[in-house]
């Protein structure tokens, strides 16, 4: 085993050597380098999470924003949904004044021609009376020789038109 | 043939001075860059440039850049599970440890033999692996006695023992403490040393095998190259394993300092 057969020729240049060469490693790289590696990840995580809070925080006012606005849009459809039914309502009201003009036009016009109807009638009736009493005059003087004066002749009528 | 073929699965261990450096002293010792020395100055610059690519400090990380990331970002974690946020300032000790462990047993394991270069798996020595252990075990004390003074010693005697039990408990707890940078340094060492000689074994039955015939090549060499190409891939899960295991386990003691009980 050369390990031991080896030891007292060895064993100081192993040492020495050794610490020469576990010092330049502890050193430059241990002491030196490591240090700046390890600074570096640190500044990476540092920063990334900077990026993230940053990140959150816009993320945070865009929701916020966005609540905003939503609160606003509805706020607006709410006044046009107002504004729509006003308007409806308007409309609905001035089509029913409307109608209800048009309608009294109307009952207007049909009691004025119900009335006209009546006096027609009622004239046209008076005719047949008068021409009524006048044949009956006529007929009386032709059947039975009797002279009836106008008066007793549409009275007889009359009676007659009534009993129908 | 067959005598050429004989394999000695220790010799991959053993220590050469390179290019004339055999009596290089200092202080009176020797200091001869061996081709152990070579492998931790591989290692050192192959770890160099793996954090290097790491470096370019970009916003997005590309991939090795990534790569880098984690292996801070898993020991920086592993720290701060086991101590705490106190644990944030022994990253870079913990980090060149695990990095440079993980670094030398999977260098150790790469197929060099190939195009001809002996791969040298330096942390197969427990001089090399006792150091490590020392050094962790050194930073234990230190922070421990520095942090709390003599009440570091309050380690030994864990909460709610009662009082009778001491003089039973403490000593077994600081023979438990004292034996740590010994299983600390025995753990890898032995770890890998047993992955390369047990690789070493198998091809030597692969070549054996081969070379006493059709018969044995089959019944033989096949299966242990088999066997190798599995333990292979064993043996990269146990460069892994060990290395995170010495780093961990150095977390646990220095938490074990810096929290006490």
């Amino acid at each position: 085993m050369p390990q031991i057969a080896q030891l007292s020729e060895t064993f100081s240049s192993q040492i020495f050597w050794l610490l020469v060469f576990f010092g330049i490693t502890f050193f430059v790289i241990g002491r030196g380098m490591v240090p700046k590696i390890m600074q570096t990840v640190t500044d990476r995580d540092s920063q990334i999470s900077a990026d993230l809070t940053a990140a959150k925080a816009a993320r945070d006012a865009a929701d916020e924003q966005e609540e905003a606005w939503r609160r606003r849009e509805n706020e607006n459809r709410e006044a046009a949904q107002a504004v729509i039914a006003t308007a409806k309502d308007d409309a609905a009201k001035r089509s029913e004044e409307r109608l209800a003009a048009a309608q009294e036009g109307f009952d207007r016009d049909v009691a004025a021609a119900e009335t006209r109807i009546e006096t027609a009638r009622s004239e046209a009736l008076a005719e047949l009376e008068a021409v009524a009493a006048e044949a009956a005059q006529d007929i009386v003087a032709k059947v039975a020789n009797i002279q009836v004066a106008p008066p007793a002749a549409h009275r007889a009528v009359q009676e007659a038109l009534a009993h129908g | 043939m067959a005598a050429e073929a004989k394999v000695d699965p220790m010799h991959q261990f053993t220590i050469e001075p390179l290019a004339g450096s055999q009596n290089w002293e200092l202080a009176g010792y020797n200091i001869a860059f061996t081709n152990s020395a070579l492998w931790m100055l591989i290692t050192t610059v192959v770890l160099f440039a793996f954090v290097l690519g790491g470096m370019k400090r970009e916003l997005v990380p590309g991939r090795w850049q990534m790569t880098v990331e984690t292996f801070t970002g898993f020991i920086d974690q592993m720290l701060e599970a086991n101590i705490g946020k106190a644990g944030r300032k022994y990253v870079p000790y913990v980090f060149s440890l695990f990095m440079f462990i993980l670094f030398a047993n999977l260098l150790g394991l790469m197929p060099l033999g190939v195009v001809g270069l002996h791969p040298f798996t330096f942390t197969s020595h427990f001089t090399v692996t006792g150091v490590l252990a020392i050094m962790s075990f050194s930073i234990v004390l230190a922070v421990g006695f520095i942090k709390h003074g003599l009440h570091f010693f309050s380690l030994f005697l864990p909460h709610g023992t009662p009082w009778w039990m001491a003089p039973v408990i403490a000593p077994i707890e600081f023979i438990s403490f004292m034996v740590r940078p010994f299983s600390l340094g025995l753990r890898l060492f032995v770890a890998m040393m047993a992955g390369h000689v047990l690789l070493e074994v198998l091809s030597s039955f692969v070549i054996s095998g081969g070379n006493a015939g059709p018969l044995f090549a089959v019944g033989i060499g096949i299966p242990s190259m088999v066997l190798m190409i599995g333990i292979c891939a064993l043996e990269l899960l146990v460069a892994g394993i060990q290395a995170y295991v010495f780093a961990l386990l150095t977390a646990l003691y220095i938490n074990d300092a810096e929290n006490l009980h």
